[in-house]
């Protein structure tokens, strides 16, 4: 018998065990892969690493900071700042026809540049932030007001609103063309306020940390240990039953599923429910330089882009949508050491079914085509590179689907979430994506704070 | 325990949380979250720490106690009295 069985090894399931182990509970936690991340992953291919899911870390705090969410999670996870190695990005930009906000992990470039570009907005841009600065990030409450319409009261310049949304939308936007004012809130501070950082190892060395950690306080994970089934009696769980047959007990059991692939696992609650799957979904491609991007003039570290003065955050009708972007140069961050090989990769909304209706040799073709019409929709934004292609890999919303178990490869999940993280269920509780909170930072916090709150009572 | 072990013990508990954080120069008579900007979670498990380590109980209602070292000490001096050293 288990205190407490979690479904998924991402960073949300990693970060609650910690927390559980350290405070000596039994923990086993089961995932269905053959290696931990789940979203945020990693692979080896032609001798060359891989990295999924984090272009950048978020709310980058520097080291002897004590407030926010960095340091918070830190404390929690009773981790050193230097464990994360953490490099802040040396700059990034939101790029829209004729206009070019540039951005870093100061934000008085940011300010400068609103200042500079939309003169009349810039005092108007300060009032916002400095309601935003007394939300509580924690602030589970007030989260049904449409950012929009909040922010379209501050900012009276729908060319600026845009330019906002667009990477906070990419970043973390479950639903088609709004969010929440406060998961808006939560991510304006964590990309424009806190700012953007990466290891150099990539997010193979922050699971790494979390995976060493949780077995090294006696926790158990399991890998490919999927969770075919969970078992209701008399309102809780019963027993977890895996995909090899095997039954686990626990008194608690927490997942990262994601709310309604959770639901789906649970033998009394008939498919579908009253949620929908989320829609929102990406391709991204990834191209090896024989260069540093820098070399070839490109030295921004992330650019959102788009090419009409209206950035439409929905599920394309095509395979993918040409028209917006984020292009991501993992070298350019300032590390102490150079990357190694040049990469850049660009990421764009896709559309799950048309990929997941594509036979084996349509999906392989697909993805040849797609790749280059992405790179190009990129180059009109960022010096051409694709002369300087040694490598090339894709991943598409199918890709998504299978490494992360959301349903149309939702990257973000559904478009409701569950902040509270409790279930229809006295002994089941959701965390990671479904709960709520968005980004490394934030999915950490989530299964820190649902750790904290229904499993480690006091 | 005397109120020296507890003041240490406490010390212990305050820099597994924070690793980073230099406590030589901590003051004790200001509050801990002045200093340290410890927040909720923060002195949930400062209560959990003692839990684990010495099997004291804090009821929620007496969480306010902990605000400083002199006024934590204070607190715990007579529930860890017994506690070996």
């Amino acid at each position: 018998m288990y205190d407490t069985i979690i479904i998924g090894a991402g960073m949300s399931g990693l970060a609650a065990g910690i927390r559980l182990a350290h405070f000596d509970q039994r923990v086993c936690i089961l995932e269905r892969h053959n290696t931990v991340g789940g979203l945020n992953s990693f692979y080896r291919q032609r001798g060359r690493n891989f990295d999924v899911g984090l272009h950048a870390v978020t709310n980058f705090a520097p080291k002897g900071a004590r407030r926010g969410p960095l340091a918070r999670l830190l404390r929690q996870l009773r981790l050193a700042w230097d464990e994360l190695a953490l490099s802040p990005q040396v700059g990034s930009a939101i790029a829209f026809p004729g206009v070019r906000l540039r951005f870093s992990n100061e934000f008085a470039l940011f300010e400068a540049e609103v200042r500079r570009h939309f003169p009349h907005q810039i005092d108007n841009l300060r009032r916002m932030v400095a309601e935003l600065a007394d939300y509580d990030q924690l602030g589970l409450g007030d989260t049904n007001r449409s950012a929009r319409e909040v922010v379209g009261g501050y900012l009276d310049d729908p060319l600026l609103v845009e330019m906002i949304f667009c990477p906070l939308l990419f970043y973390g936007g479950a639903r088609e063309h709004d969010m929440d004012f406060g998961q808006f809130s939560i991510m304006f501070r964590a990309i424009f306020l806190e700012g953007l950082a990466r290891p150099l190892a990539g997010v193979r060395l922050i699971l790494g940390r979390l995976a060493r950690k949780f077995k090294a306080l006696g926790g158990e994970l399991r890998l490919r240990a999927g969770v075919s089934r969970i078992s209701v009696k008399d309102g809780a769980v019963e027993k977890v039953v895996l995909e090899d047959g095997a039954e686990l007990h626990a008194r608690k059991v927490l997942s990262s599923a994601g709310w309604r692939e959770t639901m789906g696992l649970c033998d009394d609650v008939r498919p579908g429910g009253e949620r929908t799957a989320g829609r929102v979904s990406f391709i991204e491609t990834i191209s090896v330089l024989d260069a540093e991007p820098r070399s070839l003039g490109h030295a921004q570290t992330i650019v959102f882009y788009n090419d009409s003065d209206s950035f439409c955050y929905e599920k394309p009708d095509e395979l993918a949508d040409l028209r917006s972007g984020v292009i991501c140069s993992p070298n350019n961050f300032v590390y102490d050491q150079p990357l190694g090989e040049g990469v850049m990769r660009i990421t764009s909304l896709a559309n799950y079914d048309r990929w997941a209706g594509l036979d084996d040799n349509a999906y392989r073709l697909a993805k040849l085509r797609w790749y280059d019409k992405v790179v190009a929709s990129a180059v009109r934004f960022v010096p051409d590179f694709r002369s300087s292609v040694i490598d090339t890999d894709m991943f598409t919303p199918t890709t998504i689907r299978r490494y992360t178990g959301h349903e149309n490869g939702a990257v973000y999940g559904a478009a409701q979430k569950s902040y509270d993280g409790r279930t229809h269920l006295k002994n089941l509780y959701v965390c990671g994506t479904d709960q709520g909170f968005v980004g490394i930072v934030g999915t950490l916090i989530s299964g820190i704070s649902i750790a904290n709150r229904h499993l480690l009572k006091v | 325990m005397t109120a020296a072990d507890i003041q240490k013990a406490i010390l212990d508990i305050l820099s597994d949380i924070a690793p980073d954080e230099d406590l030589s120069d901590l003051k004790a008579d200001v509050p801990f979250r002045d200093q340290l900007e410890l927040d909720s979670m923060d002195f949930l498990d400062i209560v959990m720490e003692l839990r684990k380590r010495y099997r004291i109980q804090i009821p929620e209602e007496d969480y306010p106690e902990l605000a400083s070292m002199n006024s934590t000490v204070e607190y715990l001096e007579p529930l860890m009295k017994n506690v070996a050293g």
